[in-house]
């Protein structure tokens, strides 16, 4: 979203600046209400089918599930580390910063990943490994969870490749455009994150 | 007439003057353009063209219902033709006509900015929306959906033998078109205005553009977000919405209107913002209530959030939430009602010219408040039980988007005209086709309501003979109709060859738009304007003080 320099309707590069955040936050304000399609769904779920919806709540691997919010909690931590060293003019720590933090978000979709394979180990996804699959919400749960897991995943995927592109190597003298960019980039692996925090307790918690 | 005549001595020097139209050469230079007022024209072809396609559909639907029988069209046929209409009407040409056509032209210019906030994404948004409009050409050919534009599950999810995915993936591809602009609209609202234009300087139309494009950010991802389930449903037949498994159907609907009652605003916003510059260079005056017609567009985006719940009154709501809606319901006419008085006291004791975009926006008037109260009444609890599901819904709704919007699109197009070709067009034949348009909409959709009270049901394409007379009554306007809309189509492009040129403001009217030249330059300003008055200072040579102008804080800029 953010240019490399001054581009057409603006004459100042603040006022730009302030657009390309405008922008991006309006943006995350349209992801938030994707995701609370998904919210409700789980709402719905949970009001009309309130046991089967705890039970099957309960037969989530919620450690895995909570080591992955550490995980992406921690990454969330970096990149604002990273943008702060970038303000700072400190690029080459900026740098690792973002490498931990892309680490992170890559052991994120690992370990999720494995649950899934656990998961289809285990018989419960539905419509292809079902067999362990007790009745009808059970299975709406699943459909539920791997929809919002699956849609948080391809955003994940989004920020990585994102933030990836903010370590490039580019040239110098960069630092106060770059730190707008690596903002706008960072609120969107924030909002990545929250949407995280909210879908964990949703899915694994509800107990 | 009088404030016509004093253009008339412009020279014909169109070709000499350099402008955005003859800045680049080729077709290379409109398909990679980031001038949002080449992009506003590509739209304008695009959704004239969509615009066509589905009005086919509404022919061959009405030359069916010309007897009760099914003699034109098979069962499947029908359910297929109401489907394309309502689909390609809806989401590629409603809800994109007025805001990504002339929001994109001339919000920059409005508010005296060179471009929108992002000229990339703007013209993104124009590939993303053709993307999604192709792929539904694809599914036209294919041989098309039946669901209706609705899509309601479990129909659409499991028994539909039809290009379900197709359409869903098409209406699931402009969303992001309609919000990136929405997206873009907001920011250049925001951040691009020029020095001086304050938020009590912003044009009418701009605010009530700023009101559809919060919609846009917000109520289209959740019918994203839907159609995915549903697509997802039905490619691997096991879904949330499956009643089999205990899903819930009607949860489909609530997330569906969530967003398509939000919709109905942003078809109607624009058109509001539309009717309001038309009436108050019409009457050349200042408007009335200036404040009030700008919060009513926020208070209806604002309360069109909450209403959805009035499209389920018979599918197995909660009456009490059936109660709440439809109290809602009825508040949301409140904002529409003061946008109507307003209009009605800018006119009382003003200088009116009965000239074409004039009486489009008279049209819009009338039909609005016939479209708007009908909608009251559909939003009692009671009478909704009676006349749910039935022609009095088809004509209410079409009274607020073909009489409201289209006249209002149509209004747009002839005020406008001058100012995009820089040529004048026919003023007679301008109001030829809008009394053409306003006689042959009433002609088809009056008898609907009629239709409708009785108990025809929508949908319907065989019917009990005694509704035969009102049927063809509809058909034969629904022909005058057409002719309406066709005869602009010949005038119009008549004018790009043949219209005298225009001068920068043929109408005497208001607004940085019409201090340009006409067609504008490429960058619209060559030094951005001091904005120093705010808009509608009418008669253009006094210059009393601006109403409300004293609550203004100055703007950084």
């Amino acid at each position: 979203m953010s240019e490399r320099a001054l581009h057409d309707p603006f004459t100042r590069l603040d006022r730009q600046r302030e657009a390309d955040r405008l922008g991006m936050l309006l943006f995350l304000g349209s992801e938030v209400m994707l995701f609370g399609g998904l919210f409700a769904a789980a709402m719905v779920l949970r009001l009309q089918h309130s046991h089967d919806y705890i039970a099957a709540s309960k037969e989530m691997h919620y450690w895995l599930g909570g080591i992955n919010t550490a995980v992406l909690l921690t990454s969330s931590a970096l990149v604002a580390g990273a943008l702060e060293a970038t303000r700072a003019g400190r690029a080459r720590l900026s740098g690792w910063l973002l490498g931990f933090a892309i680490a992170l978000g890559l052991a994120f979709l690992a370990i999720k990943g494995t649950e899934y394979a656990i998961e289809w180990r285990e018989g419960v996804v539905p419509r292809f490994s079902d067999a362990k699959l007790h009745g009808g919400p059970h299975e709406l749960f699943m459909v539920l969870y791997f929809c919002a897991t699956g849609l948080h995943a391809l955003h994940v995927t989004g920020g990585l490749t994102l933030l990836g592109m903010m370590i490039w190597p580019k040239g110098a003298a960069r630092a106060e455009r770059e730190a707008t960019t690596l903002g706008n980039v960072a609120l969107y692996w924030h909002l990545v994150d929250l949407i995280w925090i909210f879908l964990y307790p949703t899915l694994y918690l509800a107990r | 007439m009088s404030r016509r005549t004093s253009q008339d001595a412009i020279p014909d020097t169109r070709e000499e003057r350099a402008s955005y139209l003859n800045a680049g050469q080729g077709l290379g230079s409109w398909l990679l353009t980031h001038d949002h007022k080449r992009i506003a024209l590509l739209y304008l072809i695009s959704i004239t063209f969509f615009f066509a396609v589905a009005g086919c559909a509404a022919a061959l639907i009405r030359a069916d219902l010309l007897t009760p029988e099914a003699d034109l069209l098979s069962n499947e046929g029908y359910n297929r033709a109401f489907s394309l209409h309502g689909i390609i009407m809806v989401w590629f040409f409603l809800i994109p006509s007025i805001p990504n056509v002339f929001g994109n032209f001339l919000i920059p210019l409005m508010i005296g900015a060179r471009d929108v906030a992002f000229p990339r994404l703007n013209l993104a948004s124009w590939y993303i929306f053709m993307a999604g409009g192709l792929l539904t050409l694809a599914i036209v050919v294919m041989g098309g959906v039946d669901t209706g534009w609705t899509f309601y599950t479990p129909y659409s999810s499991t028994y539909s033998n039809a290009y379900v995915i197709g359409a869903l993936a098409a209406v699931f591809i402009s969303g992001f078109s309609s919000i990136l602009t929405g997206l873009n609209f907001i920011v250049t609202v925001h951040k691009c205005r020029a020095p001086g234009m304050t938020w009590g300087r912003l044009p009418l139309f701009v605010w009530s553009h700023y009101a559809t494009s919060v919609i846009f950010v917000l109520a289209t991802p959740v019918l994203s977000i839907t159609l995915l389930l549903v697509a997802l449903e039905r490619i691997f037949g096991v879904g949330i919405f499956d009643p089999a498994l205990g899903g819930d159907p009607l949860l489909f609907q609530h997330l569906f209107w969530f967003y398509s009652h939000p919709a109905v605003y942003i078809m109607v916003l624009p058109a509001m913002g539309v009717v309001t510059e038309l009436i108050t260079a019409a009457a050349h005056k200042r408007v009335f209530g200036y404040w009030f017609i700008a919060g009513s567009s926020i208070a209806i985006a604002v309360i069109g959030f909450l209403v959805w719940g009035h499209h389920m009154f018979v599918a197995g709501q909660s009456p009490y939430a059936s109660a709440v809606f439809s109290f809602l319901s009825i508040v949301v006419a409140v904002p529409s009602a003061i946008k109507v008085y307003n209009w009605t006291a800018t006119l009382h004791k003003g200088e009116i010219l009965l000239d074409g975009p004039f009486l489009f926006a008279l049209a819009f008037i009338g039909l609005f408040v016939v479209g708007g109260l009908t909608g009251l009444m559909l939003a009692m609890l009671a009478i909704d039980v009676h006349v749910h599901d039935t022609y009095f819904v088809v004509a209410h709704f079409h009274y607020i988007m073909v009489g409201g919007t289209v006249s209002a699109f149509f209004g747009a197009l002839h005020y406008w005209w001058p100012k995009i070709t820089g040529r004048l067009h026919s003023d007679l034949w301008s109001r030829v086709s809008a009394i053409l348009i306003f006689g042959g909409f009433n002609m088809t959709f009056f008898p609907q309501f009629l239709l409708g009270y009785e108990g025809m049901p929508r949908r319907y394409h065989v019917y009990d003979p005694s509704f035969q007379v009102l049927n063809v009554m509809s058909s034969v306007g629904a022909s005058i109709l057409g002719l309406g809309y066709l005869l602009p189509l010949t005038y119009l492009l008549w004018s790009l060859r043949y219209g005298k040129p225009a001068g920068p403001n043929p109408w005497g009217a208001t607004g940085l738009e019409w201090s340009v030249a006409s067609p504008p330059p490429k960058h619209n300003f060559e030094t951005i304007p001091l904005v120093a008055t705010g808009p509608y200072r009418y008669p253009l040579e006094a210059d009393a003080p601006d109403e409300g102008e004293g609550e203004k804080e100055a703007e950084r800029v």
